[in-house]
């Protein structure tokens, strides 16, 4: 038997940041016509691995082999020029351009005169053969997400590319768009191309990729394994080092007094459109009500109102205290915590340090708002504590959040949203992004939370979550609530079914949440 | 098997490499600033070399002119006065990235408020310095607080465009001027005001000489003594109170100060109205300290060097202080030095180099053999 053709050889790379050894001697080899899945939690070093070979960092040492070609490069144009191309998980496309004009944006040619439905009509047949369908002429803030990453991998291969790397391409894609974007992928394998599939979900990984390399603390501990007969917890053993607990400890916690009650609420959308249509829920204290329901049918507007960060009619109260319309620092005080999804654009100032990060909602009161300073001591000592409690992996306290990973990131946000002591934590997406061991710890907190008596909105799109945690579950769909039904008597299939409106939610029946 | 090389373009043997820098270290953002400004330096000796000039012989001159001696030094003071002020009301909005570049039009109105108190006649002849120099400062950081009240409510309310409308009301505030020294100020028909009483200067050291003989000359007043203070207490609030650090946590990420529960709005006004009194002391001390009179065209753009000051200084109000004196050298220079707009071209430069260098800030560059 011969040995496969390999596209890409990277051997001993190792590479350095202050404080960490992103990559320590790793080893990583892609075969020709393969899906390789790089697998590991955040911080683990494979976005680094992989940033190094599309050119963006140099290597402090190690070579990389494409097609048996010792190749170094100093840009990812270089690695372009070698075939070799990169999608970001945040895409780099401009948005008031159309398609062709991003895919052509940066090319030497066309040089002066851009002669649009030439290049459209050459942007199209490239589109239709590899079967990444999408418009040339559609402007690119017209496309959805998955439209956008297609335009993404047609500007690679437009450029010749024939090694694909792929950072996290699920995490901003719908169940089907996912499905589609499988599809597309082995298309392309099929047609010769190789593709490295970073990701840490699991059931991707075993649905799309012929051979998994775990990495872990920037090393290497399974090397290119095929994905063929392995199971979720073998990888995730390899990802996080331990037996991974799927279960939690609930233990039983008797619901005490009604904490939120929301009677009536409607608002509308930024883009005008009615987002809650009448809403009524109630929580207790010591209870978990998860909102199970697709992106986009209220569940960021039904927590900016709650907030105070979004306008509505109707009654919001917390304990008893009127929070509709009013605004978000009162919220706050009467003791309302907010994990938002947005962890980057909402929950934290990436260029300010993790002090200032994690005193942003205790800065106004004692001890560390003083008459009208502030007293950099205390704020000090108190986010070196939080630091430590939440095992924030950074080197300092005056490190920048931007240069946190997600589930450290996440972790500074509920350190900052626990201790404040709330009754109330509005939760949305809290795991979404995070690995294995970052999702375990965010739960645990919950849970804890759940014990010590608040109240808590679970606001989530993964249903096991929901289920694991949830005391009762309810459905949100275009704006309307079902009524919730205790989590244990929950069947999947028909949430799943109201969550996509296959079964329509009975307004008369979207009534309270009741213990 | 293996493909084929992709041809590769000819290259020059040395290539740049520009990575993200994880961290800034410490003191990185000094040492990047005294760079570009030597680099701004060797370009504006170049230039000032092409059009037939002797660049070492201007520097010295420069420095001569400007620093050489007590005397010239008192000068240099009295011009950075109000570039002190100016680049601290510019370093409070900008740290916050509201864009008032309007300082030059609210350093005239401070002006003409403070000029109002002896102009308009309210004040009996005679009235002691005690009582006229406090109700000219306050009236022209009334004023100047007012003029950029106007363009921070219109953001706040409306969502106006602060740097359309900060730039606009210079040009409206200067024509305000004009009016007042043509027509109802007008010292018989020239277009200045009466000179004001001696009870409307401000102290300068020169007014000491009786007593201290040293001093005689020497200009410069008090009004560079409450710069110093009011950046000291700028430093204060910038980084120590609550509102200053708001001030930080909207500048980077108004979304999360919204979230964290700060009215964005009224933060907005309120910076406005703290850069606008700053930019109108600088006019309310150039008026009582230097000038002595409200007159047309008395600021040679003391509100668009405060622009350039404050980014010199990185939005710091102590650097402001070493960086305005800098520019206030230039300037007084700039009297002697021909052509005459060889000192403002040298300013420009700087700036340019100043922000180009943040690169350096953002980035590790490397030169690397590909």
């Amino acid at each position: 038997m011969t040995e496969p053709t390999l596209a890409v050889e990277m051997r001993g790379i190792v590479k350095r940041f202050p404080g960490v050894v992103a990559n320590d001697q790793v080893d990583f080899d892609l075969r020709v016509g393969e899906v390789h899945a790089l697998l590991g939690e955040n911080g683990a070093g494979k976005s680094t691995l992989m940033n190094i070979l599309a050119g963006l960092y140099g290597a402090d040492a190690g070579t990389t082999r494409v097609h048996s070609e010792v190749v170094e490069f100093h840009s990812p144009r270089d690695a372009i020029e070698v075939g070799l191309g990169m999608v970001h998980q945040h895409f780099t496309l401009v948005d008031p351009l159309t398609v062709t004009e991003n895919i052509l944006l940066g090319l030497d040619e066309p040089r002066f005169w851009l002669d649009t439905p030439r290049y459209e009509a050459k942007v199209g047949a490239l589109a239709e053969e590899t079967g990444l369908a999408v418009d040339p002429a559609a402007k690119v803030w017209q496309l959805s997400v998955g439209e956008q990453q297609r335009v993404e991998i047609l500007k690679m291969l437009y450029r010749g590319a024939n090694i694909l790397i792929m950072d996290e391409p699920t995490a901003v894609l719908a169940p089907q768009e996912i499905d589609e974007l499988f599809e597309t992928l082995r298309g392309m394998t099929a047609g010769g191309a190789s593709i490295v599939f970073i990701s840490h979900k699991l059931d991707e990984v075993l649905k799309i990729a012929d051979r998994v390399t775990v990495m872990r603390r920037g090393v290497v501990t399974a090397a290119g394994v095929p994905a063929a007969g392995k199971t979720k917890r073998d990888l995730a053993q390899l990802m996080v080092g331990r037996e991974v607990l799927e279960t939690v400890d609930k233990a039983e916690v008797a619901p005490g007094s009604i904490v939120l009650e929301m009677t009536g609420v409607e608002a509308i959308s930024d883009r005008g459109i009615t987002a809650l249509a009448g809403i009524d829920l109630r929580i207790r204290s010591g209870q978990i009500i998860g909102l199970a329901g697709v992106a986009g049918n209220g569940q960021s507007e039904l927590a900016e109102v709650i907030t105070g960060l979004r306008e509505c009619t109707g009654s919001i109260t917390v304990n008893g205290q009127e929070l509709a319309n009013r605004p978000v620092s009162e919220a706050i005080d009467a003791g309302v915590a907010h994990v938002p999804e947005d962890r980057t654009g909402t929950g934290s100032a990436p260029n300010l340090s993790l002090t200032d990060n994690l005193i942003m909602k205790s800065y106004r009161s004692e001890p560390i708002g003083h008459g009208w300073t502030i007293d950099s001591s205390v704020a000090r000592g108190q986010a070196q504590g939080l630091k430590d409690a939440y095992e924030v992996a950074a080197p300092s306290i005056d490190t920048e959040a931007r240069l946190l990973s997600g589930g450290n990131l996440q972790r500074l946000i509920l350190a900052r949203e626990i201790s404040s002591e709330p009754g109330l934590m509005v939760a949305v997406q809290p795991t979404r992004g995070l690995d294995v061991g970052a999702i375990e710890t965010v739960h645990k907190l919950l849970l804890k939370q759940r014990a010590a008596g608040m109240a808590v909105l679970l606001i989530s799109e993964d249903l096991d979550e929901i289920l694991m945690l949830s005391d009762r579950v309810a459905v949100i769909y275009e704006g309307h609530i079902s009524a919730s039904i205790p989590a244990a008597e929950a069947d999947v299939g028909d949430l799943g079914l109201m969550m996509t409106g296959s079964v329509t939610i009975d307004p008369s029946a979207a009534g309270s949440i009741r213990p | 098997m293996s493909a084929p090389a992709a041809p590769r373009r000819r290259r020059f043997p040395l290539a740049i490499h520009a990575e993200r820098r994880l961290e800034t270290p410490r003191g990185l953002g000094v040492v990047t600033t005294i760079g570009a400004v030597v680099v701004a330096l060797f370009i504006s000796a170049a230039l000032i070399w092409l059009i037939g000039g002797d660049p070492v012989n201007a520097y010295a001159h420069i420095v001569r002119s400007s620093l050489g001696s007590v005397g010239v030094l008192s000068d240099t003071l009295v011009k950075a006065t109000p570039l002190i002020f100016t680049g601290l009301a510019c370093s409070v909005a900008f740290r916050m990235r509201l864009w008032n570049i309007g300082a030059e039009g609210q350093l005239m109105m401070g002006a003409w408020g403070a000029s109002a108190i002896v102009l308009a006649g309210w004040l009996p002849e005679g009235t002691p310095g005690f009582v006229y120099l406090p109700l000219m400062m306050v009236a022209g950081v009334a004023a100047g607080a007012l003029w950029a009240g106007i363009a921070g409510w219109l953001k706040a309310r409306l969502n106006v465009n602060e740097i359309i409308t900060t730039l606009m009301m210079v040009y409206i505030a200067i024509k305000w001027v004009q009016f007042w020294v043509f027509g109802p100020w007008s010292d018989g028909g020239f277009q200045m005001s009466p000179r004001f009483p001696r009870e409307a200067w401000l102290p300068r050291l020169t007014d000491y000489s009786s007593s201290v003989p040293d001093f005689g000359g020497l200009t410069v007043h008090l009004g560079f003594i409450l710069a110093i203070i009011a950046a000291g207490l700028v430093w204060v609030f910038l980084n120590r109170s609550r509102k200053g650090y708001e001030i930080r946590l909207i500048g980077d990420n108004p979304r999360a100060a919204r979230y964290a529960g700060i009215d964005i709005g009224r933060t907005i006004i309120l910076v406005m109205l703290i850069s606008g009194a700053l930019a109108g002391l600088a006019g309310a001390t150039e008026i009582s300290g230097v000038v002595h009179r409200l007159q047309d065209n008395f600021s040679p753009g003391y509100g668009f060097t405060g622009i350039i000051v404050a980014f010199l200084a990185r939005f710091n109000p102590l650097g402001v202080v070493v960086a305005a004196i800098a520019f206030g050298a230039l300037i007084l220079a700039g009297r002697e030095i021909q052509p005459a707009g060889i000192p403002a071209m040298i300013q420009g430069i700087i700036l340019f180099c100043v922000i180009a260098s943040d690169v350096f800030l953002r980035y590790r560059v490397r030169l690397v053999r590909p």
